[in-house]
């Protein structure tokens, strides 16, 4: 049980990194508090997957200092960090049963036999492999595979934090959602910092209390599921959050209102303090425009409508630029005009990527 | 083309992989093959392709029967999960090569490679080799080189399964519109529910080796015709429960009862599974004719916009999908709301048995 | 999976069953035909049943004595050749970098002495270990050991031995190391992460997932040093007296130093039919884990 630190943490796989350019994983200072559940989600190769090798301590950091509570493990090897990983194809030992592959640790750390008998039927019925305890562990399906993977993390008492490089890859979708419960459940029982790492949005905010966002090699935000949805502090997050993701239109900012090709849109604050030469954008999330008949907001043309089963998304056309809206149950539009309604609340102004703070109306900067 | 199959099984030893499936497949079609993995997608695809010959049945391409025909003689071509391109070939070789082997003119390959990589934006990486290109571009090279030979069957088996969520979900923006440019019959394999949706076209679900249902996609997921069908085409799982109508009433195997309207009004008495997406299920009472379940709260996962809570009502476990952040604390006892025109009525032997055609989805 | 029928496939495999035909199953027979009978020379044959079976099997024949002390030679060898060369092979493979240009580096040193002909490499070994000229012998001579492979039987075997190790082990090492290979990062990570030693990742990962290329490599030197001829026979023609003289060489002496055609041809089927049964074992063996494998996955 730990709280995890990372300290001016850098990494390069180029021998002598010059520029920010062959970092990998640009300067981090982060702490993972105990007990935590984590999610660590972005692209492929942004980086995240570094991260979680630094903290196993399969990496080295070319820079910066990994605590765990206060004690500083950067130079510890991976055995004595008291980390468990499990990984995104299941590892188990072909050769042992499965109760055999959930001892291993506890063997390799000469444990007892009576305490590691007892402490691998309880992480077994945790897991439910109870019914299976006796089986090669090469006979079971990739789920049950991954189990015993995680198992193997849980065995040990000490274990400080569980990490988890896109554990539900291999995983078909209905047991994935048996899988995800099983691992909140976990982690409710058991106190352990879990930390998460996936590009699969679902499986990030569904799993996490806390969510880091990772863009090229950079953390851009961290935050709840519903801030990061709400108030994305950058365009990728806006973007790469939702689904379809946030729509982005490049625009001009007067006093409380942002226009886009000479149409009008009312915001929630005045933004005076925006910096001058930058690229201004508006965002707002798809779910906070509404498709409207003609007439009342901002002219439309209608390309789609995806039926998602249980929404319908419009994806119309806006002089020239693409946007999804959604489209509210009992509306009937004729031919392929229509109009978008903006959520005041909810459209966000950034400059050159980044969220910038607007003023209320009451004065106060939000 | 049309593309029938009349009948097809396959058995491989004792195993059977392909019961009894018949199907006809449009010119200009697409098909999704919605099941989970080892539902028999992929022996379908071998069968359509002619990399398996079935164990009987016939399969027939515009009235002819092709049954036995080495896959050489059709006009296939094939998309798998992994990216699979030439590594020493630029991109454009890699698209031309189906062109190449068939010893096309090359001003004739040129106009069709360069038609393919415009359709999928491939048109600045085409001096690349496939190894430098991310795994979007490597998956469009590959579905560039099927789109080039104009075979009549195309044939995607799972092919976005490798690709990050983001770079999946801009394939399949665009793949509809790719399809729709080419003219061929498309059959696209996947194990999600929601691609199916976006893909739109038509659906056959599969399980174990059958075929449960064929339409036109969303008329699958809005009526499936069994409860098997239902469990395929539902992400999160299809909800169920027990429940027997009396009169006008009707009681809940979870406890709780409602009035037997929606679904129930037009079913006579009996016993029935009651079958329910997870949207359907929902926290606040609208007043309506409404049936409330007792539950417990096993787990809620919020995922920005929408919350899904996990329950469970005696030996069954629901997911509800709820719209904004829910904070239920798991173990706390509450009332879910099903609304009975929303549910499916499925008899004992798991088919259709009432649903408010209407309303049901 | 089946592939679809073409029966015109049955054409292209014709030619090979001709070559086959010519090839191995006449000279089979003329050997069969041999073996049932004697001959003075002359193309003169008598019919003898199978005479020279029960002689080559009982050992209390001239015939059968010279035999089975021909196969305990052979298999001692075998054996020795196997206990050496696998766990060797191992360890090279083990020690072999997993990348970088040490990679290129050791395959090429690993695959050199695969590339020398048999006969060549008798001849370099017969010079090399001479007491006289040849460095090793001159060399361990000077060290104060009396060895002489042309005159004591022990030196005699170390010499074979020791050039069949030098020779061989490669193979095996170069086989393990594709096994190695194809193990996932993720294994020895998790391994690392279990606390496993290193002799429990060898027992764990490592020897499990090279089981298949070791069996392979087994089946492979066994056969190999079972019929070993060539280089002992430049070495030392099979002495000093009948100290190395293997079954095969044993049987070329009976063939065509001493004209024994019959009794040699009864030899050679014996022989056959031994290698015959210890690969069935072997492929037995191997094929019942791959099934016990296949089902397990299924």
């Amino acid at each position: 049980m730990a709280r995890i630190t990372l300290d001016h943490l850098a990494h390069a796989y180029r021998p002598d990194p010059k520029g920010p350019q062959d970092y990998a994983l640009k300067e981090i200072n982060h702490v993972w508090d105990q007990g935590g559940a984590y999610a660590l989600l972005g692209p492929s190769g942004c980086g995240k997957t570094t991260l979680l090798n630094i903290i196993s301590g399969l990496v080295h950091p070319t820079r910066g200092r990994i605590l765990f509570d206060d004690r500083d493990v950067t130079d510890q090897p991976t055995e004595q960090r008291n980390i468990a990983q499990v990984f995104q194809f299941p590892v188990v030992y072909d050769t042992m049963t499965v109760r055999e592959n959930l001892a291993f640790p506890l063997k390799n750390r000469r444990v007892p036999r009576e305490a590691t008998h007892q402490r691998v039927e309880e992480i077994a019925r945790l897991l439910d492999l109870t019914s299976v305890l006796d089986r090669k562990a090469n006979n079971l399906t990739a789920d049950m595979k991954q189990k015993i993977s995680l198992g193997r993390g849980l065995v040990r008492p000490d274990v400080a934090a569980i990490l988890f490089d896109e554990p539900l890859t291999v995983i078909d979708p209905h047991l994935k959602w048996q899988l995800r419960s099983t691992l909140k459940e976990i982690h409710r029982a058991l106190d352990i910092t879990m930390i998460y790492v996936t590009h699969d949005q679902t499986e990030a905010l569904t799993f996490a209390d806390k969510v880091v966002v990772m863009h090229d090699g950079a953390v851009v935000q961290t935050g709840t599921p519903d801030e990061l949805f709400e108030r994305p502090a950058h365009t990728f997050v806006g973007h790469f959050i939702g689904s379809p993701g946030m729509n982005i239109l490049p625009c001009r900012v007067e006093g409380a209102t942002a226009f886009i090709d000479n149409e009008r849109i009312a915001l929630k604050g005045a933004y005076p303090a925006l910096p001058a030469g930058e690229r201004i954008e508006l965002g707002i999330r798809p779910e906070f425009v509404q498709l409207q008949p003609k007439g009342s907001g901002l002219p439309v043309r209608i390309r789609r409508i995806d039926d998602i089963g249980r929404a319908r998304i419009a994806r119309v056309e806006m002089g020239g630029r693409a946007l999804a809206a959604s489209v509210p149950e009992d509306i009937s539009i004729e031919g392929d005009e229509a109009s978008l309604a903006f959520d005041a609340r909810y459209v966000h102004i950034y400059a050159d990527g980044h969220l910038v703070p607007g003023e209320e109306p009451g004065g106060n900067a939000q | 083309m049309t593309l029938v199959l009349d009948n097809v099984c396959r058995k491989v030893g004792a195993e059977t992989h392909i019961r009894d499936i018949s199907l006809t497949l449009e010119r200009g079609s697409l098909n999704v093959l919605l099941g989970a993995t080892l539902a028999g997608k992929t022996s379908l695809m071998r069968l359509m392709a002619g990399l398996d010959a079935p164990s009987s049945g016939r399969i027939l391409v515009d009235g002819q029967d092709v049954t036995g025909w080495p896959v050489q003689r059709r006009s296939v071509a094939m998309v798998y999960q992994q990216f699979i391109n030439y590594p020493s070939l630029t991109v454009y070789e890699n698209i031309a090569s189906p062109l190449r082997v068939a010893r096309l003119p090359s001003a004739e390959v040129d106009a069709r490679v360069q038609d393919a990589a415009r359709l999928l934006k491939l048109e600045p990486y085409l001096d690349r080799k496939p190894l430098n290109l991310s795994g979007g571009q490597q998956q469009r090279t590959a579905i560039a080189r099927a789109l080039v030979k104009r075979a009549d069957l195309v044939l995607l088996d799972e092919p976005l399964a490798n690709l990050d969520y983001k770079l999946r979900e801009e394939l399949r923006e665009e793949l509809p519109r790719v399809f729709a440019a080419s003219g061929a019959i498309f059959v696209y394999a996947t194990t999600e529910p929601s691609e199916a949706l976006l893909l739109g076209g038509n659906t056959v679900t599969l399980f174990e080796g059958r075929a449960t249902q064929f339409g036109r996609t969303p008329l699958v997921y809005r009526h499936p015709q069994d409860l098997v069908t239902a469990q395929v085409f539902s992400d999160p799982p299809l909800n169920t429960l027990r429940a027997s109508k009396t009169g006008s009433t009707v009681a809940l195997s979870t406890g709780g009862q409602g009035p037997a309207a929606g679904a129930f009004a037009a079913a006579p008495d009996g016993e029935y599974t009651v079958g329910f997406r997870a949207h359907h299920l929902g926290f606040e009472s609208t007043g309506r004719d409404e049936i409330a379940i007792p539950v417990k709260v096993s787990l809620a996962e919020i995922t920005g916009s929408e919350s899904y809570v996990h329950l469970s009502a005696g030996e069954h476990r629901f997911v509800a999908l709820v719209a904004g952040v829910t904070r239920l604390q798991p173990g706390a006892a509450v009332t879910a709301y099903l609304d009975p025109r929303h549910v499916f009525l499925f008899d004992e032997r798991g088919r259709l048995a009432a649903a408010d055609l209407a309303k049901a989805a | 999976m089946t592939k679809t029928l073409n029966n015109k496939a049955w054409l292209f495999v014709l030619p090979v069953f001709g070559i086959v035909a010519f090839s191995a199953i006449l000279p089979l027979m003329t050997v069969v035909n041999y073996s049932v009978q004697d001959t003075f020379g002359n193309n003169q044959f008598f019919w003898n049943g199978v005479g020279w079976f029960q002689d080559l099997l009982d050992p209390s024949t001239q015939l059968g004595e010279r035999f089975f002390d021909a196969l305990w030679r052979t298999l001692l060898f075998s054996a020795i050749i196997l206990m050496i060369e696998v766990p060797l092979g191992i360890a090279v493979a083990l020690a072999m970098p997993r990348e970088g240009w040490g990679v290129a580096f050791c395959l090429v040193l690993m695959a050199l002495p695969l590339l020398i002909p048999w006969n060549v490499v008798g001849t370099i070994w017969q010079v090399f270990a001479r007491s006289d000229i040849g460095l090793l012998g001159w060399a361990v001579n000077r060290l104060g050991i009396d060895y002489n492979y042309t005159g004591d039987p022990l030196d005699a075997w170390v010499t074979i031995i020791i050039m069949d190790v030098w020779h061989w082990t490669s193979l095996v090492a170069l086989l393990c190391y594709a096994g190695l290979k194809s193990i996932p990062d993720a294994y020895f990570q998790a391994a690392r992460i279990d606390g496993a030693s290193r002799w429990a990742v060898f027992r764990t990962i490592q020897l499990p997932k090279m089981r298949r290329v070791l069996l392979i490599a087994v089946l492979l030197r066994f056969m190999d040093s079972f019929m070993i001829y060539t280089e002992p026979f430049v070495l030392t023609g099979g002495g000093p007296g009948n100290a190395t003289t293997f079954l095969s060489i044993d049987l070329v002496k009976l063939a065509l130093g001493q004209f024994d055609l019959g009794k040699a041809a009864a030899m050679s089927l014996v022989y056959n039919l031994i290698i015959i049964a210890i690969c069935w074992v072997f492929y037995t063996i191997m094929t019942n884990a791959d099934a016990q494998r296949g089902r397990v996955q299924e």
